[in-house]
């Protein structure tokens, strides 16, 4: 007996009766959800048939230009102003004209504070948990100590490290650190922990030296969890730099251009600086799954077929 | 049994267990310590450079122990020392009425820390329940719809690249410009306070969804193949499956992503409140506290947040460990 299941065409069937429900009540619905369904319908074909890597790039790909092409249409059909949500063309346009403001907040914001600092940030908490890794007792009065302070708001220190460092990009480096250094140090300090007893029992049986040890066979082992850290890491570095603008920044980055857009209620330009930080985000995000991919092949998580 | 005797055969796991505690908090209070330590020494090199520039203008000679200690007692320090902390979060909260009279009624006191908290526990809590709840059903979807999985995971993963507080302004403005929330406000459904509470819980939201989804995607695909197979030969149905075998394993899997999640949401709730001018709420008080150059009022609402993110996060393990011994899972 199924509980719950739906007969392969009850969904299909299902979004006919909404969209024939819509036309008779709102034509403009009625599009919007015939555009939905429609692509909904494509990616559920293409996803179950086509089992190429095309396909994995592809599917999510008209998922996207779906969500942009029913924001477009929402805006268009229903009139929403301009202050409450801009069309993506009209971003778009924007980003076209302010292209060389946008290179400039991105240099700002990203390459100097976010990136500086998540390069600091990472390296310190890398030494640290290797000089940890020699003592039981630290690691075991670290691990939970740092498990905290990571789910705590660090971003709060925000408005102290801009007292500190002045409104330069220095003072949006060192929140990046703050933020990132003990996400990073508990992940080390777990893939340094990694390897197995038997493994290590081998090492020494080979009569290897710590250094020996730690490069040939703990740090390997440590990869999958120090990716994992570094990736956490590259999205609390850019919410960091530019949080840390709110408090005081010069006249140029993302938070800063943000925060004087919305109050000039210009919100195609602070639309403009989001694209840019996603994009800028994602594009982070995924070279470091990159490396992952090229470093860690052997793991288990990145095998495939 | 003799008393005596009942005493003698407790003392051995009288012993085990007051070992585990100290073996276990040992490491942790020395970690505490350093940390403390690191912080006074610091208090004292960021804050020597104003005591010093103060003497010299009023012309006056200090000893050692005498510049040690203007460093740890100054109003605006650089950094605070560790107990001018302490005290300010004991006068602002024990040492604060909650409620005061204004206009002939009672309200919430402005200068009690536990008051700003509470504007940041709500939204938070709120907030974490959309979240917690729209993850589960995200991840019930990908993990039942190859196509969800494919166009629906990648996007996930991007939301998180954007940077929450670039659009916590726009969320304001939309949110506030509802149709339907501004009726409700008309209609007397809810008032004008719940109203501003909104935003700030849909911000907190956006970031808890998200490792609810990750965690609970692992968790529903953690049993085994033998284990889906076994349900096969049962002839069990694609619900049987799901509520019989997918949905208790996934059960350890989604507590741990709920606390990630607890304290995702109340970054999300303070972060809210920064550019959209709140005016109560742990956020509202970092920022007045960094206009003002109230170094100490920052670092207090700094700690209350991390005592609010720790016992949220304590809840959630003790209900955690409830659960699991329901279910029969050995502690």
């Amino acid at each position: 007996m199924r509980a719950v299941g739906l007969a392969p065409w009850g969904l299909p069937a299902l979004g006919v009766a909404l969209i024939v429900w819509a036309a008779l009540n709102d034509t403009r619905l009625a599009l919007i959800l015939g555009v939905w369904f429609g692509a909904w319908a494509l990616n559920a074909y293409l996803s179950e048939r086509a089992r190429s890597p095309g396909a994995r790039l592809v599917v999510p790909l008209i998922f996207g230009v779906t969500l942009l092409a029913l924001w477009e249409m929402a805006v268009q059909l229903y009139d929403i102003s301009f202050v409450i949500l801009p069309a993506p063309s009209a971003i778009w346009a924007r980003m076209i004209t302010e292209t060389a403001t946008l290179w400039a907040d991105f240099q700002q914001t990203i390459l100097k504070g976010a990136l500086a600092g998540y390069a600091m940030g990472c390296g310190a908490a890398f030494l640290t948990a290797l000089a940890v890794d020699r003592s039981t007792f630290l690691q075991r009065g670290l691990l939970p100590v740092g498990n905290f302070i990571a789910a705590l708001p660090i971003v709060g220190t925000a408005p102290i490290f801009v007292m500190w460092f002045g409104f330069g990009w220095q003072s949006k480096s060192a929140v990046v650190v703050a933020m990132v250094f003990f996400p990073m140090l508990v992940n080390c300090v777990q893939g340094l922990k990694a390897s197995e007893v038997m493994q290590r029992d081998l090492m020494r049986t080979y009569a290897a030296s710590y250094p020996q040890t730690l490069i040939k066979l703990r740090l390997p082992t440590a990869l999958p969890f120090i990716f994992n850290g570094l990736k956490i890491c590259t999205t609390l570095a850019l919410i960091g730099a530019i949080v840390a603008e709110f408090f005081g920044s010069p006249t140029v980055g993302m938070g800063f251009r943000i925060k004087i857009e919305m109050g000039r209620l210009a919100m195609d330009m602070v639309w403009a600086e989001i694209a840019v930080a996603a994009l800028a985000g994602s594009l982070f995000y995924g070279i470091v799954a990159l490396i992952e991919r090229k470093t860690t092949f052997w793991h288990p998580a990145q095998r495939r077929g | 049994m003799s008393v005596a005797a009942s005493i003698d055969n407790a003392t051995p796991a009288l012993f085990a267990a007051l070992r585990r505690i100290v073996g276990g908090a040992l490491p942790v209070l020395a970690i505490v310590t350093l940390i403390v330590a690191i912080w006074y020494l610091a208090a004292i090199g960021m804050n020597r450079a104003w005591t010093l520039d103060q003497a010299q203008r009023t012309g006056v000679a200090l000893s050692q122990a005498e510049v040690i200690a203007d460093t740890m007692s100054q109003e605006r320090p650089v950094l605070p020392a560790p107990h001018q902390v302490a005290a300010e979060i004991w006068n602002t909260t024990i040492g604060e009425p909650i409620l005061r009279e204004r206009r002939g009624q009672m309200q919430g006191n402005p200068r009690n820390l536990i008051f700003h908290a509470y504007h940041t526990l709500w939204p938070t809590i709120l907030g974490f329940a959309i979240g917690g709840f729209l993850g589960v059903l995200l991840a019930v979807g990908i993990v039942h719809s190859r196509a969800m999985d494919m166009s629906v995971m990648p996007w996930a993963i991007a939301s998180q690249t954007i940077p929450i507080l670039a659009i916590a302004p726009i969320i304001v403005v939309v949110v506030s410009n509802l149709p339907a929330l501004n009726a409700a406000v008309d209609q007397g459904w809810i008032s004008d306070d719940t109203k501003l509470l909104v935003p700030k819980a849909l911000i907190s939201s956006y970031l808890s969804f998200f490792p609810v989804v990750v965690g609970m995607v692992a968790g529903l695909r953690s049993p085994q193949a033998s284990d889906l197979d076994l349900m096969r030969t049962y002839s069990a149905s694609r619900s049987q499956t799901f509520w019989k075998l997918r949905l208790p394993a996934a059960v350890p899997f989604l507590f741990t992503s709920l606390k990630v999640s607890i304290a995702a949401a109340l970054v999300g709730t303070i972060v809210a409140e920064l550019p959209t001018g709140a005016r109560f709420g742990l956020g509202a008080r970092l920022l007045t506290g960094s206009y003002y150059g109230q170094t100490i009022q920052i670092w207090s609402a700094l700690f209350m947040a991390a005592i609010c993110a720790a016992a949220l996060v304590m809840i959630l393990g003790a209900l955690e460990r409830v659960v699991l011994k329901r279910m029969g899972a050995r502690a």
